[in-house]
């Protein structure tokens, strides 16, 4: 099933994200990663979700998250229009033999290491999903302690904006 | 002025226009109790929560004005939440104020404390906690305006005590500006236009009515519109009153319970359109089907529901009545003449065969069960053949609510409904024990019409404490109790796809409800027979006091 981004502009205040979260659950849509954050207006927040699903259920999330009234706005983003980037935390083994390897693969992938122990190295790296996943495959041989990701946050490339005022272009 | 947060409620539903309201008290919610006794509203006490929230749904159903109900904090709202839900499946106007413990001890578990925000947002356009007094008159103002535009719904505001007993200046706002809330009205010309070139075109249009016809008072130009066009128009049950039942193009309802002309059109139709109707599986169950031969026309106010459940050829959102009116201007005649001929000989043949077996209509359901309660010396009464009686001594001013199950199907396909708002029913939920608590909202708004309630001893059993409620109001409400000691289409469906093994569905030990229609001091009966029928019609609707009419149903009798 295809993955559809969309960016959702909502209210700032408490109880939205589970509205959001409440409405995905019992409609059955399924909700690949779904990162918020407030945005340059303090009152709105821009909730970016990654959903599952052919296009009838696209259409489906996007009308049912507009009945919502704490939704403002909602915007689906091409990936070809659209820059998007997810974070992840990986913490992988590391023995004195295994280390400099690591930090080959680590500097092919322009990520960083932010945490070094006797056995383990922390690395972080941001990028498309395809780059962040390609770098776990590589990292898996030397076996994967911990990954924390963030969702994915997409914005659209070039002039356009998602705003909650009523101009935009 | 100063006022304390529960004298602002008051105050704010005064301004909304608000006369009766339904509920119950409780320690979280006394504040307000005491602020209502310095107002001109009218509080009813309803027995049970439910039935506040039932009652306020009827209230709103025949006058179109936003039902009100009240309870505290706890059990007495999580009571509200099975009402809340049937007035948000039948897109009911309602807005329910609840009391909520102290801010400082939210989440502490404390004495009837319960997250009833959380518990209904599934069932609420949306819904508020009060969590500091100057949003309070705007909350108020917004929750009142959600419910009763757009698709209507039901809105919660959930009012904590310590917010109830602190003051502020108040002022109501004169206007709301919800940025995340803008229902689209107009339809788009350019649709409109295509609906008007595809009815010229069609040669067996139908039009299917839902509840929204209603919602939107779009009863008039519907009528008007199809007159001029000749199209014949079925309904859903939210949908039946939209036009009349002996309406000459009104071919019933539609469904898995509907009447056989209603589903013969809408099988062969070639252009359906779809006005204020969700495309419910009951209604249109097999919608997929009929999207493949005909062209499907989608008129209501939610996009959501514009593509949910059937493919749509030609989509348009909006206020049905302002989409029709624009139609009528645009609308242009086809060569329908044939096809409504068809049609209506059908609804006619029906109508012979009223009382007898030759209910031929296409239903999953099917039971070719002779009725043995045709005959005049049947031994049980024919619910249906009261229920036609009843109707022939019924002005045009009656209203009729129904309880769910059988009875509701005997009602919808044999009550002669004349104006919208004259039939309420919980269509969308079917939730037993709406009817009572319905007609006693139904009685208040409209106390110059006879109310009746039609349900079977099951439903009746649900919400009877609502009796007091009657009593203690001195209205007047007709109670028609259809006896089959049964949980009867329950018992209906497992005999016809669980091999008649039935499971819990015997109700052996009911009351005398005779006996206890006299321990609430009203007027009361039962009858066994047909024969029986037209004498307690007589006693039944003699004068406006509350009557209790028990009818002995057989449990073979089938829902059509």
């Amino acid at each position: 099933m295809a993955k559809h981004t969309l960016s959702v502009l909502v209210e700032n205040r408490s109880g939205v994200l589970s509205r959001v979260a409440g409405l995905f659950s019992r409609r059955g849509f399924n909700i690949d990663s779904l990162a918020v954050g407030v945005t340059e207006n303090p009152e709105v927040s821009r909730m970016t979700i990654v959903v599952d699903g052919d296009e009838y259920t696209v259409e489906q999330v996007n009308k049912q998250l507009n009945k919502l009234i704490d939704v403002i706005k909602i915007r689906a983003l091409e990936s070809s229009d659209s820059v998007s980037r997810e974070l992840a935390l990986i913490k992988v083994n590391a023995t004195t033999a295994t280390r400099s390897e690591i930090i080959q693969v680590v500097e092919i992938f322009r990520a960083k290491i932010v945490d070094v122990s006797k056995n383990t190295l922390t690395v972080e790296i941001s990028g498309g999903s395809d780059k962040v996943a390609a770098l776990e495959d590589m990292l898996k041989q030397f076996g994967i302690k911990e990954i924390v990701r963030t969702g994915t946050i997409a914005i659209e490339r070039g002039n356009k904006y998602i705003k909650a005022g009523n101009n935009e272009e | 002025m100063k006022l304390t947060g529960a004298q602002v409620l008051v105050k704010a539903l005064e301004l909304e226009g608000i006369g009766t309201i339904f509920g119950y008290p409780g320690a979280a919610i006394c504040p307000f109790y005491d602020a209502l006794l310095d107002s001109t509203i009218t509080h009813i006490l309803t027995r049970n929560e439910q039935g506040a929230a039932h009652a306020a749904s009827g209230y709103s159903r025949v006058t179109g004005k936003t039902g009100v109900c009240v309870a505290t904090s706890g059990p007495g709202a999580t009571n509200l939440i099975t009402g809340i839900a049937t007035a948000y499946s039948d897109s009911i106007p309602m807005v329910a104020i609840t009391g909520q413990v102290s801010l400082d001890l939210i989440g502490r578990d404390v004495f009837q404390e319960a997250d009833i925000t959380g518990a209904t947002a599934p069932f609420c356009k949306h819904n508020y906690l009060v969590k500091d007094i100057k949003e309070l008159p705007r909350i108020i103002k917004e929750a009142f305006h959600i419910a009763a535009t757009g698709r209507p719904g039901p809105v919660l505001i959930d009012v904590p005590i310590d917010i109830q007993t602190q003051s502020i200046d108040f002022i109501y706002p004169e206007t709301v500006d919800i940025r995340g809330y803008k229902p689209n009205y107009k339809g788009h010309p350019q649709q409109i236009k295509r609906i008007a070139e595809a009815i010229s075109k069609a040669k067996s249009p139908i039009i299917c009515a839902g509840g929204g016809v209603i919602s939107a008072k779009a009863s008039e130009i519907m009528i008007k519109l199809v007159e001029k066009c000749g199209i014949p128009v079925v309904t859903t049950l939210m949908g039946i009153g939209s036009i009349p039942t002996d309406h000459p193009l009104n071919l019933g309802m539609l469904g898995s319970h509907g009447v056989y002309a209603a589903n013969y059109a809408v099988n062969r139709t070639d252009l359906l359109i779809l006005i204020g109707a969700r495309v419910g599986d009951r209604a249109l169950g097999t919608a997929e089907k009929i999207a493949e031969k005909a062209k499907i026309i989608h008129i209501d106010i939610d996009p959501a529901e514009i593509g949910k459940n059937v493919s749509t050829t030609i989509p348009v959102v909006g206020d049905a009545k302002l989409i029709l009116e624009d139609l009528y201007e645009v609308i242009q005649l086809g060569d329908t003449a044939g096809w409504v001929n068809t049609v209506r000989d059908l609804k006619d043949k029906k109508v012979k065969t009223n009382n007898s077996k030759t209910d031929d209509s296409k239903t999953d359901s099917s039971t070719t069960d002779s009725s043995r309660t045709d005959s005049k010396e049947s031994d049980t009464v024919n619910p249906r053949l009261l229920i036609s009686m009843l109707s022939k001594r019924l002005n045009e001013a009656a209203i009729m609510a129904t309880e769910v199950g059988q009875n509701q199907i005997w009602a919808a396909n044999n009550f002669i409904v004349r104006k919208p708002g004259a039939f309420i029913t919980s269509g969308g939920l079917g939730t037993m024990g709406y009817g009572l608590p319905a007609a006693i909202g139904a009685k208040l708004g409209k106390p110059e019409s006879t109310v009746v309630v039609v349900g079977g001893d099951g439903s009746f059993q649900m919400s009877m404490p609502e009796l007091g409620t009657i009593k203690q109001t001195g209205i007047g409400v007709k109670i028609i109790i259809f006896n089959n000691s049964r949980l009867g289409m329950v018992r209906e469906l497992q005999k016809n796809k669980h091999n008649g093994r039935y499971s819990q569905v015997f109700l052996d030990y009911n009351p005398d409800f005779v006996k206890l229609a006299e321990a609430y001091g009203f007027n009361s009966e039962k009858i066994i027979n047909n024969t029986q029928i037209e004498a307690a019609l007589d006693r039944f609707l003699a004068d406006d006091k509350t009557y209790v009419l028990e009818c002995v149903v057989d449990p073979e009798e089938p829902t059509i």
